[in-house]
């Protein structure tokens, strides 16, 4: 009868369970027939119980109630009972445990056991959960078995002592001379675990390190036995000889030759012999030769053995096999700092991957795209990276906004970067949420753009209103701007005619869109209130939308909707103050011989009754207009109103008396030494200047008058000194 | 270093759980089904490296795995690993089961788990690769499994 028997007939019992159900109660029978087991004395049967115990606890169910039949196991005699009890204790027990030091004495005891498999169960679990206080006790023992033992035993105490000085770093002193030694073996399992318990060792104490340094020579002595040997069937794969433990030399290499000219130079005849030699038509030999190139592009190699290297890496870039391409980029990546043109030279292959479907290559091309970006490339990168961006799967989607966000922020010019923002808005919810103020504030300073980027984002917007970002966005740009893009004529774009209703329709239809979140119809709102300035037909439609809302549950909207339609019944002559008072900045304008303290107004969506709060509210009442300039048929009459003590309103009245059309009309106003009022309009007729003149100076305004006519511009300049309703003292 | 190997088929049955990182049991079963449902996703005939996967470590570490008729093996290592050594590593490991069963099929996992480790426990020790000559490892594996026999035997009273 076979050992594993009973476990055999549980293990059926199990999987003969229909349902989770059943799995369950067979599961719980026999856990608690092993528990009653447990408590038994020793019966012949006592493995197979820890056995079953670990099959349930593979499956995910409890299993604690063994972990001190483990500790039992193990100081039992027979060897089947340690196997499985020394098992048990790497699959249950950790250093955590109380338990786990109960089996510090049998570890120390089978450590020094006649038979060499029990003292590798021993080495095993030590190296698996050894805790700090048990490698301390133990370390001597390992230490004498590394340089008196069989060949089985060395190369398990070899990685035993690289987990002990993991967890006792100062232990690494006592097991440096033994790992010396040790690279005179033959044995390749013995070679192997030296070489990793030294990676550990020089890894952990640069002076270590140093003293390692020394071995270079006989590391390339036995990598130059490995490499140049005849056919050796012991250790052959696939026609090279022990490709693990090449690869594991050729890493201690590299961690010995880093920043050390005298190590680098005894080994750049190897590397070039291994990097030449090696058959790269199979697996085995790609996987040392990329070590091999790792290698040459870590240490301080000459300049021909590096261009062999990325050549190398190069090729491997346009290998069929896809994990060759993967290991590829990957060494690419960590190269692309130092060596930039090297690796620059292969971005079309490495823009190619960014459409390969696997989405690991993918992940790695991303990365070496974004790292290769630079001001010569930036063009076509952005046009690559913009389209994966479209077509790349969800969860690489935010690293590549981000990427390409900080890439086109670093290099690029504002009408490009606009068009990037708005394919990152596209990209909809993965964006950081930085996105939308960003990109309004990039739009408002490129104000040679605003027509452009407005008609961009109304199409975008007719095409897509889910991507609440870029809804967002565009409807700011619609309110903002509503006015270029309802003139039509745009250099940059296609022209396409855009009606008053067919932008107020995109608008209701976000404002009523099932998708639209609460901010985005927050946006909307806003924006439609600022086109009622802006357009002159269809001010009733957009009373009606306004009034609407005023009985939205949403209490955001509601609250805005009602102090828009306020501003329509009561304040409506207050409403075209509006369109200046939104500007995000204010610029101090030149032809002023002073700067601005006008009201500071933050960006779109801000209440708006509180920027007219610094402006009184009672009502004008128009006094007389008095002509004060008239020539060539335009005339400008000015009317003032007094609003308080100090403050007083200013109306301009352009009109044109002649027969021909006028463009390009401009006011421009200045005052001496007194609060100045808001920039000026453009091409308005009516034009509201609010003067402060707390210490009642003698008002005077020149105002300079220009337009075109006919094709010929105008410009004229005139002086008033009295204003009507004052006294003659400005007062 | 090797921080866990594992081993489930194609509806996400687990085979072979090793963890050389301390995990608590519940976790183990997270992992278990995050890996599984992040490797099960992938084609055959894309690349066998996986990152991410959040459960079972940063950044520096990757899924490497291979898939065999019905059983994926996966393993996850970090940077210190040569991902196409480990690769191979993998193949042999199969190979080696591949000999100690004769035809390894999943059954033969499944019955017979506790060999399995055995067999396992000769390839990695405490997260770091030990023994990749395969018939090393056979020979080594084929004594040890005598020697319990013969113990079994032993016990047995004679007749």
């Amino acid at each position: 009868m076979s050992p594993s028997v009973p476990l055999q007939e549980m293990i059926r019992a199990i999987r003969s369970a229909r349902t989770q159900c059943e799995e369950r109660g067979v599961i719980q029978r026999e856990c608690a027939a092993i528990r009653a087991q447990f408590r038994q004395a020793d019966n012949g049967g006592r493995s197979h119980n820890l056995a079953k115990l670990l099959y349930v606890h593979m499956l995910g169910y409890p299993a604690h109630f063994g972990q001190m039949e483990c500790v039992r196991m193990i100081a039992s005699p027979r060897y089947s009972e340690k196997r499985v009890g020394y098992l048990g204790a790497m699959m249950l027990l950790d250093e955590k445990q109380d338990a786990s030091l109960l089996i510090t004495n049998s570890i120390k005891n089978d450590l020094a056991h006649s038979n060499q498999y029990v003292q590798s169960l021993a080495l095993c679990t030590l190296a698996c959960m050894g805790s700090a206080e048990m490698c301390r006790d133990l370390a001597p023992e390992i230490d004498r078995l590394l340089r008196a033992s069989n060949s089985y035993i060395k190369k398990k105490a070899a990685l035993c002592a690289v987990h002990i000085v993991r967890k006792v770093h100062e232990l690494g002193e006592l097991f440096a001379p033994a790992a010396r030694s040790l690279l005179s073996e033959k044995n390749h399992g013995v070679l192997h675990g030296a070489v990793v318990l030294i990676i550990e060792l020089c890894e952990r104490n640069p002076e270590t390190l140093e003293r390692f340094r020394k071995t270079v020579p006989d590391l390339v002595q036995i990598m130059k036995g490995l490499v140049l040997s005849g056919y050796s069937p012991e250790h052959d794969v696939a026609g090279i000889s022990d490709p693990f433990l090449q690869v594991r030399i050729l890493r201690l290499l590299r961690i010995l030759g880093r920043n050390n000219e005298g190590a680098s130079d005894a080994m750049n005849d190897l590397l070039a012999q291994v990097a030449t030699n090696t058959d790269s038509t199979k697996t085995v030999g790609n996987a040392v030769l990329y070590e091999t190139v790792l290698t040459v592009l870590d240490i301080k190699s000459e300049s021909g053995l590096r261009v062999l290297a990325v050549n190398i890496l190069g090729r491997f870039l346009l290998n069929n096999d896809r994990n060759i391409r993967y290991i590829a980029m990957t060494s690419l990546q960590k190269i692309v700092g130092t060596d930039h043109n090297a690796v620059q030279r292969h971005r079309g292959t490495i823009v190619d991957c960014l459409k390969d479907q696997d989405a690991s290559v993918k992940r790695r091309a991303l990365e070496l795209s974004l790292a290769l970006v630079s001001a010569s490339n930036i063009r076509s990168m952005m046009k690559e990276l913009l389209l994966f961006l479209s077509s790349c799967p969800p969860e690489l989607r935010a690293h590549a906004a981000s990427g390409i966000f900080n890439a086109a922020e670093r290099r690029v010019t504002p009408r490009r970067h606009t068009n990037v923002h708005v394919h990152l808005a596209r990209a909809g919810g993965d964006v950081r949420d930085e996105t939308v103020p960003n990109l309004i504030q990039l739009i408002t300073n490129a104000s040679e753009l605003h027509c452009y980027t407005v008609h961009k984002l109304y199409r975008a917007l007719l095409a897509d209103i889910s991507q609440q970002s870029l809804v967002q966005v565009a409807c700011w740009c619609i309110g903002e701007y509503g006015d270029l893009l309802l003139r039509g004529d745009c250099q940059e774009t296609e022209p396409v005619q855009v009606t008053e209703d067919d932008a107020l329709d995109a608008l209701e239809t976000v404002l009523q869109s099932h998708m639209s979140s609460p901010a985005t119809r927050g946006f909307a709102l806003t924006a439609t209130m600022k086109l009622s300035t802006r357009i002159t037909d269809n001010v009733d439609r957009i009373r009606s939308i306004v009034s609407i809302y005023g009985s939205c549950i949403d209490v955001e909207l509601q609250q805005r909707a009602v102090e828009y339609n306020a501003l329509f019944k009561k304040y409506d002559h207050m409403r075209y103050a509006m369109k200046k008072s939104t500007c995000p900045t204010l610029q101090p304008s030149p032809a002023f011989g002073g700067t601005a303290p006008g009201p500071s107004v933050n960006t779109a969506g801000g209440d708006l009754l509180d920027l007219l709060g610094g402006l009184e509210l009672t009502p004008l009442a128009p006094a007389d207009p008095v002509p004060v300039y008239d020539k060539g048929g335009v005339t400008l009459t000015l009317s003032c109103e007094k609003q308080s003590d100090t403050g007083l309103t200013v109306t301009l009245t352009a009109s044109n008396a002649t027969d021909s059309d006028i463009s390009s009309f401009t006011l421009q106003a200045a005052v001496p030494k007194v609060g100045l009022p808001l920039p000026p309009a453009d091409a308005s007729l009516l034009t509201m200047v609010v003067l402060n003149n707390p210490n009642k100076v003698n008002l005077k305004m020149r105002v300079r008058v220009s337009y075109t006519r006919l094709g010929s511009a105008f410009q004229d300049t005139v002086q008033i000194d009295s204003f009507p309703g004052l006294d003659a003292a400005g007062r | 270093m090797i921080k866990a190997i594992l081993i489930f088929n194609n509806h996400g049955k687990p085979r072979l759980i090793r963890f050389y990182q301390y995990f608590a049991e519940d976790l183990q079963q997270q992992i278990i089904r995050e890996t599984f449902h992040l490797v099960s996703k992938r084609d055959d005939n894309v690349c066998n490296f996986l990152e991410g996967g959040s459960l079972i470590g940063g950044s520096d570490y990757k899924l490497i795995y291979r898939h065999y008729a019905t059983l994926y093996f996966v393993f996850c290592v970090d940077s210190s690993e040569s991902e196409l050594g480990i690769l191979d590593l993998i193949q042999v490991f199969v190979e080696t089961l591949d000999k100690c069963f004769e035809n390894v099929c999943e059954l033969d996992l499944i019955f017979h788990m506790d060999k399995v480790h055995y067999i396992l426990q000769e390839v990695v020790m405490g997260g770091m690769v030990l023994e990749t000559n395969m018939n090393e490892i056979v020979a080594q594996v084929e004594v040890q499994t005598r020697m319990e026999k013969s113990e079994v035997k032993l016990s047995r009273p004679s007749g």
